[in-house]
Formats: C-alpha cells, structure tokens, sequence
C-alpha cells in the first residue's frame, strides 16, 4: 500500500482496479462491497460476489470481442452492474467511457462518435432507445447491452443483448478458458488509461478527459488517507456516473477502502434511501443541501409555534457554539450544555431525518456554497467540508482538513498536490492524479499543461495568509468595466444565488459601464413564499413577473449590493438593473450545462434583446424564447419582461474584519 | 406484435339496462377477445360506465346474457366478479385516502388472502408467510408502475395523476385477468396521460391483461385500442377497429353533432 505513485507497473502490486477488486475479493471476501434495493428491500453484494459478477461481464465481454484499447459505452443512474461493466472493462484493458444518463440522444451521438464506441451497456428501455435512435450516425456501434430487460421484450435488433446473457455467456466462457481473464488482468498497468470522463463542454465541445489508473488511484489513496475512511464506511451514491466526483468516490475510493456502495432504488427515492442507509461519508453539490435547508425551513415554517420556538432557540445556540464545538475549539460549559440540550431536541432528530446521523465525513463541490449555508450544517455538527478540483486533475486538489475550515476557502492542497498561481491568478497544479491527455486532442493537451508539467485550471484564486487556496471565479471571465475597476461575474451570482429566492444568476458587465443581471426565482421557495402571502399565480412564467416577487428579488439584490459596496476590489461592480426570466434556464435548452452550471455566452447571444433592454433603460420588454419539452417536442414561451433598477452603494473603506 | 389476440372471453349479448322508466342500455352487443385493448366511447350520459358496470357485476341488466369464459352468468356480485379475474379502477378515485399506498394496493390482494382474522391479528406463521409473499406480489407491481418514492406516502397526499396511478396498482395487484378501466387518463395533463398510456400498454404486453377501458381522449383511444365500441344515448352507433369508427358517419354525428 505504499506505493502512491502510481508509476510503478508490476503485476503483483495493487495498482490497477481490477487488481483491488480481486484483493478485496480474496481478503474480505463477505463484507458489504455494494447494496441496492429491490422491491422494497435492500439487497447486499459481498466483495466476492461482486468479483464473480465482474467476471462473468467481462468474458461476456471478450466472447463478443471487446478487445484490449477498446471503449465501452456506460450509460445509466447508479446502478451496481453498470459499476461492475466499469470494472469488467478495465479487467479486459478496456477504458469505459461514462455519459450522462440524461443527456439528449444528440448529445450521446458526439460523444459515441468522438470515442469511436462499439459496445455500450446502457440501463434500460429508455437509453436503449436513445442508442437506436443515433444508430445511424454511429455506425461503428456493434453491441448495446442492457441492464433492466423491462420492455425489451419486443425488440428484435441484433445489436441488442441483455445483461444477463451476456454473463451467462462470460460464465461459460470463463469455465472453458478458466485463466483467461487473470492473464488479462495481469497485463494491466498502472499507465493504462482507466477511464474517460467527458467534461462538462462550457466552453465548446465536450473533450474526453482520459485518466490512468494511477491517477484515480494515487487521488483515491490521498483522500481515504487524509480522512481516515475505512472497510466499515457507508456511501449513497446518487450523483450521475458521468461524474468525475462519482467516479473518485463511488468507485476509486472504495475500492481502494473497500466501504459499501448503496445505489438508491430510483431519482425519486433517494431522499428515503439516505434516511434508510444512514451514510458515513456523503457528497452532495451545494444545490442539494441547499434544497434540503429550504424544505426543513419551508416545514419548520409551518410547524406550530411551540416547535418554531424550540428549533429557534436551538439554532441560535447552534449559531454561537456549534462550528466550534465541531472543530474542537474551547466553548463554554453553559454554552456546551445548552448545545447538548439542543442536540438532544433539535439537531439529533434533524440529522435523523435528512438521513445524516451517521455522518463522519461529508464534502460539497462544484459550485460555491453559500456560507450561511455551510455554516448550518456544521453548526448541527455535520463535519460538512468543501474540496476543489476538476475533472482533469481527478478532482482533488485541495481539501479543508478537519478543524481548519474556513467558510469561503476550499482548503490546503491535498496529500502528493502541488499547487501554485500564475501571475494572473490563475491556480496551477501539479501531481500523480492529472489527466494523460484529452481523448484525440494533443492541441488541447498541450495547451492545458505546461512546459512545467503544471495544469492550467482556468479558475483565478489567491492563498490566504493561512495557506488556504480561494477560489474568485474562471480566469477567463474575469473582466473590467469600462472604468477599469475588476469584473467577477461568478463571484456576483454566487452572492445572489445565496439567497433562497433566486434559483439562478446571470450578470453581465465586461467592458460595459455597469453590472446588470436575469434572475431566475426558485419556484418552491417564492412559491411557497406567494401563498403564505395569499398571492394567486399559474405558474412560473406568471409568478416572476408579479410587482411583489420584483420587490422581493430587489431586496436580495441590494443585500449583496451592500456587500460589494464594502469590498474595495468589488464596489464597481454593484448590480444596476436587473430582470426576471420568463422561463426556468434548462439543460435541455443548452442554457445551463449538465452539471447545471450557467452558459453565459449562449445566454447572452439568446437572449441579447433582453440585454439591449438592460442597458437602454426600458421599463420592459417582450421577449419570444422556443423551449425543448422532455419528450424532445419544441414549444414556446412569450412574456413581457419588467426591468428594474437597483439602489447602489457608495464604495466604503475596507473595514478590517479583525 | 408479439401479442395475440385471442379467443372471445366476454361476450354480450342484447343487453339492456333500465332505472325504472329510464333506459340506461338498449339491446346492445358486442364481445371482449382475449388480450385485446378494447374501447368504450361516447358522449356524456351515453352509457359507458353503466356498461362498465354490467360487466363487473354491479348493474343487473333486465334483458340479454353474458358469457364469461364460454358460461353464461346472470345476477352476479361485484366480489364474485373479482374472484373470476376482474379488476377495476374508478372514475372519480375510490382509494382509501388516509391510508398509505403500500396499504392500499394490499388491499387489492385482499381476496387471496387464506389465513383467518385471528391468524392475521397473532401474526402467526402461516399468516406471516402469507403476508410475505403478497407483500412480494405488491413490490412488483409498485415497481412496474414506478411509484417506489410515494411508497409510504398516504394517498389523500398524492396529485390526482398519482392516485390514479395507484389505484391501476391496486387493480393489477389482484393480478386479474380482465382490467375494467373508467376513464383512467381523465382530468391529466399531457405528460401524465403518456405515462398512463404506456402503463396501459405495458399491462397489456407483458402479463397479457385484457382491458375493457372508458376514456374521452380520442387521440388516446385510438392510439392504443384494438377495437372500440361507441355508445350514444344507450345505444351502440359503431364497433370496429379505430380507423373504421373514426371515419364511421353516425359516430361523427354523435361527437359533433349535424348541421340542420
């Protein structure tokens, strides 16, 4: 277990994944490795069982020819035999290409087309589906095998097989040529490319990011070591497989721990399926435990008041002691005591039904998390951390060690990371876990890495005197006003976004005399919020054009206006104007990307009558945008939209926050 | 298709149907063949659940026979009715609303239940085992109607779509070999409607239900039935495959009415 590198390639060394999997298989053959549930009932895979099954896949695999160097296809919600097709493939040399399970068919042919897939295992019915439907624009696809053989019945193509088959067939295979497949194990290297991990495209086409074994490996061993994760862990892993976050967590980090994968029983389910599995190590994006802090609130709202009471009380005790007590800082007898009480009344039941008991270690990324957001969950004594990386860099960089958080930091960089600023402010990096290369892209490979060997990240930051790295926004966006002063877009709509009214932010300013913004009101919370107000709406498109919801929005915009006013580098930047979309900013209208980050310069171009209106001082202005339906019909939308102006600030001195 | 249309199983004949001086039903025919997806269609106050309600046993008709499976029938109960394999779900949603869904469809496998009270009250073993395996039975069908995340909710708690979704649950938890469906896409929008087509078609399909079924939507019925029969005023003014009823002139008339 020593070897961190990575670089190392002897056979008997437990570099490559498929060389862990059978370790785990040999030396805790029956513990928990995976469990989903089914029919109503969560089924348990031991280690061993798991090495059978992934057996049995990949000389399925070989039989319909799946050589060494080939692609396989993976396309599905987390289920356990789609994470077996992963290692099923790497047995056989293979590289699994992971693609967003909700992704158009479109979307899936570029990449299908760009990796040169010929075998993919998908799902179910409906991914089947998508996969005849690009048949013809991929003609190199030879074989989609399925998981779920629901409706199935009736398709006759030859290109179809069954999962089950497919592991009879292996199973046969594997009794005839019994040291076939350790042979093939045994010519794997930890140089070899272990996966391919499409990034998100927010700026282009998607780009396949190949990752080694050594990579996943050396990222999954750093973080198992800096937070002492073990056998007896629990994971729910809901995040989509495409994901490289799922990737190093669901897959890396557990085989290289051996703790328990639960694969919830559907999307809908999962909130009942933490509560049932009570994970010890959580990952959620910033956007889940935000909606999580919105229905608790939403409800507390609701409760009566001898409830409201009790769970204010104990916030506000949560608020003065809670992060310290977590942290392990001196508090107070009188405080602990009342802490202890709280916890007894409040927080122990919440953490009960948000699924969150158990939790040791939970992590946040991908986007910023609003710090009275963060700050609740740790006050609760959840030990809620953030991490930063990419997919290129197997996304570990840095990580907050415990004890050290910091609200608006993402940490020192992480165990074997190298971590520097260009004189841009653009953060580089450097170690075992970066990327091999962009799949058939040498130029931006190259442009990626430097000379040095460091990746470039394309975000800006600055270390903090403690050694902490901050994150400001993408390089590249980071822009000036016509008068010079500095322009973080990211950095505005991150503020905004804090707030439980506003769904999403766009703002707008580089090289314009002043920032304005769209804003997209969260339908539950302003819902909620209009009929407890006794106000009547029909939908959406109604709701955020109403005079109250504008008011409602401004307030929040004048907050971080305030904020930015106090901000010395940021006071030119206060929003001016802002309006209210008519329509909800959708995946599938390419507005946000899949892992819901805002396309800003396809946003401006679809929308550039609304930013004329921003900037011509328009009361309103009507506006016609075609929307996608889910079943991929088109359909559209037309509103008159209100513009509305904003009270700035004068820039303040800088007040010291000694 | 893989699926074949069988044998008649149901077959009506010269039924007529009165509420004191009103005729419900007039001298009408036709048959159910097995496996088929066969329409009832008509305006308002045509008959149709009337008819619905022959079937099932709840309505005796003063005149014609029913032969279910090749034996005539007369006067029977709406219990007897689901113990020879029908099943039925409701027009206006006849769920119990404080009750969870899980326990709800439980009731459809309610008939099948062997143990006794006292056995179910003591928990003993082979009501226990009992309990077990229809719970099994529940689980598949929950699964096949995908609704595992409303699993524990209460009904009352579920939009309209979803407890009509529930009350199919119930419906095929009997496991019936007949599916009686009033108006099972009535009051949904248009996703939801798509949804339950496919869950009618999927019924259908794969455990090879044969349904009778109710419904207002045209684009639906003749998208997914087999044959449909059109009643108007009591009477039937059409009964073929959907083509031929769509460009029947009577039927026309009947749904647009005739310029005089």
């Amino acid at each position: 277990m020593s070897d961190t590198t990575g670089q190392t390639a002897h056979a008997n060394t437990l570099d490559t994944f498929p060389r862990l999997l059978m370790q785990h298989a040999k030396t805790r053959p029956n513990r928990p490795a995976m469990r989903e549930k089914a029919y109503g009932i969560w089924q348990t895979h031991s280690w061993a069982e798991v090495a059978r099954n992934v057996r049995a896949i990949a000389c399925g695999l070989a039989e319909l020819g799946f050589k060494r160097g080939d692609r396989l296809a993976i396309i599905g919600d987390n289920r356990p035999r789609l994470y077996w097709s992963i290692a099923a493939c790497q047995c056989l040399g293979g590289i699994p290409v992971l693609l967003y399970q909700d992704a158009v068919a479109e979307e899936m042919a570029y990449v299908l087309q760009d990796a040169e897939i010929k075998f993919a295992v998908v799902e179910d019915q409906e991914q089947v589906d998508k996969m005849l439907e690009i048949q013809p624009d991929v003609p190199l696809l030879q074989h989609v095998i399925y998981d779920d053989a629901r409706g199935m019945r009736h398709y006759t193509q030859t290109l179809l097989l069954g999962l089950d088959e497919l592991e009879e067939m292996g199973r046969i295979h594997d009794r005839n040529q019994s040291d076939f497949l350790d042979a093939e194990i045994d010519k794997g290297s930890s140089d070899d490319i272990s996966v391919m991990l499409y990034t998100s495209g927010t700026t282009g086409k998607p780009k396949g990011v190949c990752q080694t074994h050594g990579a996943f490996i050396a990222a999954a061993r750093g973080g198992v070591q800096f937070d002492n994760l073990n056998e007896e862990d629990d994971i729910l892993s809901y995040l989509p497989m495409a994901w490289v976050g799922d990737h190093l967590f669901s897959y890396a980090q557990a085989m290289v721990a051996g703790f328990t994968i639960n694969c919830p029983e559907s999307g809908e389910t999962v909130m009942t399926d933490l509560r049932e599995i009570g994970p010890t190590y959580y990952f959620a994006p910033p956007r889940v435990f935000e909606n999580l802090l919105t229905t608790v609130m939403i409800r507390m709202e609701d409760a009566g008041w001898f409830k409201r009471k009790i769970f204010h009380y104990a916030m506000a005790v949560a608020r003065r002691c809670g992060a310290e007590i977590l942290d392990g800082k001196p508090v107070a007898s009188g405080e602990r005591l009342q802490y202890w009480l709280s916890n007894l009344l409040v927080f122990g039941p919440l953490k009960n039904v948000l699924g969150l008991s158990r939790v040791r270690v939970a992590y946040t990324a991908g986007a910023a998390i609003g710090p009275d957001l963060f700050r609740f969950y740790r006050s609760i004594g959840i030990n809620l951390k953030q991490l930063y990386g990419q997919t290129e860099t197997c996304a570990y960089v840095c990580l907050q060690p415990d004890g050290e958080i910091k609200l608006d930091s993402v940490g020192k960089p992480a165990p074997f990371v190298e971590v520097k600023l260009a004189d841009n402010g653009e953060i580089l990096v450097k170690g075992p876990m970066l990327l091999k290369a962009y799949y058939k892209r040498p130029d931006a490979t190259a442009e990626s890495i430097n000379a040095d060997g460091y990746f470039l990240t394309g975000d800006a930051g600055f270390f903090d005197q403690d050694g902490h790295l901050k994150i400001i926004d993408r390089a590249k966006d980071v822009g000036r006003l016509t008068s010079g002063a500095m322009y973080a877009p990211n950095f505005i709509e991150n503020k905004l976004k804090f707030f439980q009214h506003v769904k999403e932010a766009v703002a707008f300013g580089n090289g314009r005399d002043s920032v304005t913004a769209f804003i997209n009101i969260d339908l539950e919370a302003v819902g909620n919020w209009a009929e407890r107000k006794g106000m009547a709406y029909s939908g959406y498109t109604d709701l955020a054009q109403m005079a109250p919801v504008y008011e409602l929005i401004r307030d929040c915009i004048e907050k971080v206006n305030a904020e930015l006013a106090s901000d010395p580098m940021m006071s030119g930047s206060q929003v001016t104007r802002f309006l209210i979309l008519h329509k909800e900013l959708d995946a599938d209208d390419g507005e946000l990307t899949r892992t819901r980050k805002v396309r800003r310069n396809f946003i401006a171009e679809r929308y550039a009558v609304l930013i004329d209106a921003l900037y011509s001082g328009n009361p309103s202005q009507y506006v016609e945008t075609e929307v996608k339906y889910e079943d991929g019909r088109t359909g559209k939308i037309a509103a008159t939209l209100r513009i509305e102006d904003v009270k700035t600030f004068a820039p303040q001195a800088a007040k010291s926050a000694a | 298709m893989a699926r074949e249309i069988g044998e008649v199983i149901l077959d009506l004949q010269n039924i007529s149907l009165r509420f004191g001086g009103v005729k419900a039903l007039t001298d009408i025919s036709f048959n159910v063949r097995k496996h088929e997806i066969r329409a009832i269609i008509g305006p308002n106050g045509a008959g149709k659940s009337s008819m619905l309600n022959v079937i099932n046993g709840v309505y005796h008709p003063q005149e014609g026979t029913i032969m279910f499976h090749g034996k005539p029938r007369k006067d029977m109960e709406p219990h007897m009715a689901a113990s020879q394999g029908i099943a039925r779900t409701f027009q206006n949603i006849a769920l119990f609303k404080g009750m969870s869904v899980l326990d709800n469809i439980m009731t459809g496998r309610n008939l099948m239940m062997k143990s006794n009270f006292l056995q179910h009250a003591l928990f003993l073993g082979s009501a226990r085992r009992e309990e077990i395996e229809h719970r099994k039975k529940v689980e598949e069908v929950i699964e096949f109607l995908e609704i595992q995340s409303i699993r524990k909710t209460p009904v009352g708690r579920l939009p309209y779509g979803l407890q009509k979704r529930v009350e199919l649950a119930r419906a095929l938890a009997a496991e019936p070999s007949l599916l009686l469906l009033d108006e099972p896409m009535a009051g949904m929008n248009v996703e939801e409607k798509q949804d339950m087509c496919r869950f009618v078609l999927d019924v259908n399909d794969q455990f090879g239900t044969t349904i009778v079924l109710i419904e207002h939507d045209m684009g639906v019925v003749m998208d997914i039935s087999d044959r449909v029969v059109v009643l108007d005023y009591g009477k039937k003014i059409g009964d073929g495959v959907p083509d031929e009823v769509k460009n029947d002139p009577a039927v026309i008339e009947a749904y647009l009415g005739t310029s005089h």
